[in-house]
């Protein structure tokens, strides 16, 4: 195995044109080193992006959004009172990933690039509307996050290509959003169903609303029908039941030892109606609470 | 294969070293260090058993390689007495009994002297959520619990004293 630990997202790429057989990019290796020591995936090719110039920087935008570095970890995150005050779901969602060592080390970009259906984060980025910035060959193009994942494992990107940073919209005014997952004990597990919804508001009237649901089908899931089931109303008990219906009608799951399909299937509605309850509360609250 | 040269620093002391480039820091620090403090148990970051912090940061030490130690400060259970007088951690964990087969105690040392460092007044919640990734088979965590909110307690009073 050769480990490279380049300068810039340019050389980084080059390294990857380069290189045959398995590579991998190294952020926090959360993913990585436990594949590579379960024998599971071992790279030829490590590229350490680390060391690259910006990547463990949080910004603003100037319209008003985050960018985050892809060597940012779940940690400085949570240490954020801006950007928890913006989107508490999605650093909650991140916050969800592991202990607090998992916490000092892995980052959203390698939650995303991983390929798990059962990400904590990306429910919650695909919500926020978030995009990653992918760099390649042939320059930069910016990718929705739900466009990144193909199934388990598996992602769009190729193998010359980086996610050079994570790009989270403004959050407007009358906006909220939540993230809440399902596993049978409190801590330190893999989500069951993951449920990410970020709602905005014209008084009480939700106008905007994006559901998605992790864990419960090959990729994670931004369902429009969820979505519609509840724009137009206020979240009274007929649109909480639409909701259910229509997260229940989304999931194309798996029985595994976590829960049976079954299970899943209901128990996604049930995440869908409560992480809808805190994402409304939050928005009328004005972003954040 | 090519060893990688590494210079970082442990427990305030510089340090060089080779190291393959698919070593853990783990297998750095018990093998080539001496520094046997941190243990392995699952090797897959569920357990805890190896925490160190990397620039302050609480890690799973068999989840970082030796090579990504370079230029980093790297934080041991060895670092946490002063000479021969123990950490009041140490202290506390002793006098509670918070440990039996000791294979746990040097990660959870590490764990809770971070966590106190960042919030010396926290809630036996906080306490047991911080510590959800550090297993133990022995105690049952009451007695661990108990001592670091002990521990907490006594350091709070003393730099009160001192203020
Ligand atoms: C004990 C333990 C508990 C865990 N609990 C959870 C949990 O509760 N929920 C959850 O969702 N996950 C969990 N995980 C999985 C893991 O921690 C997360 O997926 C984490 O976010 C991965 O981030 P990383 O920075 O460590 O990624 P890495 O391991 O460094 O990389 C992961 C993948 O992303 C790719 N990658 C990294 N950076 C880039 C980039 N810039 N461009 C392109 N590709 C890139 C790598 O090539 C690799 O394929 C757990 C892991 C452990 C060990």
């Amino acid at each position: 195995m050769h480990y490279h630990t380049p300068a810039s997202f340019e050389d980084a790429i080059k390294i990857a044109a380069k290189a045959t057989g398995i590579t991998r990019f190294l952020a926090g290796g959360t993913d990585v080193l436990v594949q590579l020591r379960a024998d599971m995936v071992t790279p030829d090719t490590l590229i350490d992006i680390k060391h690259i110039d910006g990547v463990h920087d949080i910004t603003r935008t100037s319209d008003g959004g985050w960018t985050i570095g892809v060597a940012v970890t779940g940690a400085e995150m949570t240490e954020h009172p801006e950007l928890a005050g913006d989107w508490p779901g999605l650093v909650e969602a991140m916050d969800l990933v592991g202990s607090t060592q998992i916490q000092g080390r892995a980052t959203l970009t390698g939650n995303l690039c991983n390929g798990s259906p059962a990400a904590d984060s990306v429910p919650a980025m695909v919500a926020a509307g978030a995009s990653v910035s992918v760099r390649g060959p042939d320059g930069t193009r910016e990718v929705a996050v739900e466009d990144i994942p193909t199934g388990p494992g598996r992602t769009s990107l190729a193998q010359d290509e980086v996610v050079t940073a994570v790009n989270i919209p403004a959050r407007v005014a009358g906006g909220g959003d939540a993230y809440l997952r399902f596993i049978p004990r409190t801590e330190m597990d893999i989500a069951v169903v993951g449920c990410g919804i970020n709602l905005v508001l014209d008084g009480d009237t939700i106008t905007q609303a994006r559901v998605v649901l992790g864990a419960v089908a090959p990729t994670v899931l931004l369902d429009q029908a969820c979505g519609d089931a509840i724009i137009g109303t206020t979240l009274d008990a007929a649109a909480l039941e639409r909701l259910a219906k229509a997260a229940s009608a989304a999931c194309n799951p798996i029985t595994d030892k976590r829960g049976t399909i079954e299970f899943r299937t209901k128990v996604a509605g049930v995440l869908a109606q409560r992480a809808a309850k805190i994402a409304y509360g939050r928005a009328q609250a004005g972003g954040a609470s | 294969m090519s060893k990688i040269h590494v210079t970082t620093s442990v427990n305030g002391d510089a340090v060089e070293f080779l190291c393959d480039p698919r070593e853990t820091l783990l297998d750095v620090l018990r093998d080539r260090l001496g520094l046997t403090g941190a243990k392995e148990g699952c090797g897959t970051g569920d357990c805890g058993a190896c925490t160190i912090t990397l620039d302050g940061r609480v890690v799973c030490s068999c989840l970082v390689l030796g090579a990504e130690a370079e230029g980093r400060e790297v934080g041991t259970i060895e670092g946490i007495a002063n000479g021969e007088e123990l950490h009041p951690l140490q202290r506390k964990f002793i006098e509670h009994a918070a440990l039996q087969c000791g294979i746990c105690t040097p990660g959870i040392l590490v764990a809770t002297k971070a966590l106190l460092e960042k919030n010396p007044d926290p809630t036996e919640t906080e306490v047991r959520y911080w510590l959800a990734g550090n297993l133990c088979r022995c105690t049952g965590y009451d007695k661990i619990i108990r001592a670091v909110m002990d521990t907490a307690a006594e350091l709070r009073s003393e730099s009160k004293e001192l203020s």
